[in-house]
């Protein structure tokens, strides 16, 4: 953090820039910061939880933006959950968290009384409060990965950490951010502080709420500035009426932008900078990416900007720095390796003077004693005039063990009927003309939508 | 088309695709001298399984097909 060490997120917005008109907004309901710090949106005096672990667990993660706000620095942790986490993660979560305080909107019926003595309800409601508590913790702030198999593990992270990459003197009161994620991920909570600590407001899309809705609400606050993973920005693509007038700055992490994207995105937003991030959960966020190409140079390996240290090892991205979380809550497995590097089981692949991110260590197809990363070969399909997204699996066989196939969106639905045929063998051209042939689809599908998960990510089948 | 039909018809694609050539499709072809070679006749596997619905190496221990007849017949019975 730039200025000192500010001890809590009510903290920076009171001593910072004036709150002004700034805001909060969910699909219910926009929340005033300045109200806000007057008021309260918890049931009982927040004193309650002083020093406690703390389970916050909204439906709508803008109870959760709300919440945030009132409990750092008050709470010794908080424990960010999202919505969908199954009831058996749930218990394992309190426990290695040793949570002791639940604040929770607790609408819905899926909750289970967790077992936890203390229950407080939240809502979207600022009422009146008594004046808030000291802050005097420095609270912990408890991220779930967002790990594809098995339960979850429990990140531990500081503000400071969360905050490190956020450069605060570039930015202006006018801005409205937007993110298609969960704030209680890593990469939402990343645009939440960046709003709050850059003098922005924030808008935040509603549980299931249909990105066309979300980008109507999006152009009526006039957003400036927009994240998501390139899956929600794909998507996005596909809306016919998609303008954003005053977007200045679109932001993709999460999952490999490809050169397709970025370029569709430039064309959509002229206007607009096109930057992709690299971050993760445990890594934090490690750099970004302005220049509007895929992959990321190579000098970023030897720069040590910020004090971030990247290096590559048997092929897999490690990283070093302070934003990196410092272990996992309730679990000795280390996170970081004896010189403090986080392996990040991304690989990469050097082609001239960049590096390009060819898919996650554990996605890895055998394709007859020859490796296949989904990832490099969507990217090639994905460059197809026609393609909107794309996602390649393996099928298994006796003949090679696996192969890949292809399932296959295009921008047009009629375009399979009308010229289906030909769009496959352009797709397997490309293939050829790009990859070895165990990486070419053994079969190019085409299908009328891919599965996105609420990490805003594409959802990967288990080979 | 019959399954003898469409399997000649994929082998003939998928060799095309890969730049292979085929020997005469007989049924005592054995296969491993057909000219496709294993990543052949894994894709013509995942294609004879999208058009026809059944794939016959799902099994557990399915003997594999050691000729062209063989195999028409693996997929002739795993359809029945």
């Amino acid at each position: 953090m730039p200025e000192g060490n500010p001890i809590s997120l009510r903290n920076i917005l009171v001593d910072g820039r004036g709150l002004g008109k700034r805001y909060l907004c969910g699909v219910d309901g926009k929340v005033r910061l300045e109200d806000l710090m007057l008021g309260s949106t918890l049931e009982s005096p927040l004193a309650q939880v002083s020093g406690r672990s703390v389970l916050l667990k909204t439906r709508d993660h803008f109870a959760t933006g709300l919440a945030l706000i009132q409990l750092d620095g008050v709470a010794r942790r908080i424990v960010l959950c999202p919505w969908d986490v199954p009831p058996d993660h749930l218990a394992t979560l309190i426990a290695d968290a040793e949570v002791d305080a639940l604040v929770t909107d607790g609408e819905d019926a899926r909750t289970p009384n967790p077992g936890v003595a203390l229950r407080i309800g939240c809502s979207l409601m600022v009422r009146p409060a008594v004046p808030p508590p000291r802050r005097q913790h420095r609270t912990e702030w408890l991220l779930l990965t967002s790990g594809t198999t098995g339960r979850p593990k429990v990140a531990v992270h500081s503000l400071g950490g969360l905050t490190d990459a956020i450069k605060t003197s570039s930015l202006h009161s006018s801005v409205v951010w937007g993110t298609f994620y969960d704030i209680r991920r890593y990469g939402g909570l990343q645009i939440y502080l960046r709003a709050l600590l850059g003098g922005a407001s924030l808008v935040l899309p509603g549980v299931c709420e249909p990105v066309a809705a979300f980008l109507t609400r999006l152009r009526h606050h006039g957003v400036t500035h927009l994240s998501g993973t390139p899956s929600h920005w794909r998507r996005v693509l596909m809306i016919p009426a998609n303008a954003l007038n005053d977007l200045c700055y679109a932001r993709l992490s999460g999952e490999i932008a490809d050169q397709a994207l970025l370029d569709g995105l430039r064309q959509t937003y002229p206007q607009a900078k096109i930057g992709h991030a690299y971050a993760s959960t445990e890594a934090g966020v490690v750099f970004h990416v302005d220049d509007g190409l895929e992959g990321w140079p190579a000098a970023l390996l030897n720069s040590s900007v910020d004090d971030v240290n990247i290096k590559v090892v048997d092929g897999t991205l490690r990283v070093r720095s302070r934003r990196t979380a410092s272990g996992y809550a309730g679990s000795k497995d280390p996170l970081l390796d004896a010189e403090g590097f986080v392996d990040t089981g991304d690989v990469v692949q050097l082609r001239g003077d960049r590096y390009y991110f060819i898919g996650r260590r554990g996605g890895i197809v055998n394709v007859g004693g020859l490796k296949v990363h989904p990832e490099e070969v969507e990217s090639v399909i994905n460059r197809h005039p026609d393609v909107r997204m794309s996602l390649v699996r393996a099928r298994r066989n006796p003949f090679t063990g696996a192969v890949v196939t292809a399932d296959v969106l295009l921008n047009d639905q009629a375009r399979v009927n009308e010229r289906g045929n030909e769009v496959e063998q352009e797709i397997l051209q490309l293939c050829r003309d790009a990859l070895p042939e165990h990486k070419v689809p053994a079969l190019i599908r085409f299908v009328p939508n891919l599965e996105v998960a609420a990490t805003g990510k594409l959802v990967r089948p288990h080979a | 088309m019959s399954v003898r039909e469409l399997v000649v018809s994929h082998m003939d694609r998928v060799a095309k695709e890969q730049r292979l050539t085929l020997a005469p499709l007989t049924d005592d072809l054995v296969l491993l001298d057909s000219g496709l070679d294993s990543l052949g006749f894994a894709i013509l596997a995942v294609r004879l399984e999208d058009e026809l619905g059944v794939d016959p190496f799902a099994a557990e221990n399915i003997a594999l097909p050691v000729t062209l007849g063989d195999f028409v017949q693996t997929y002739e019975n795993a359809r029945r």
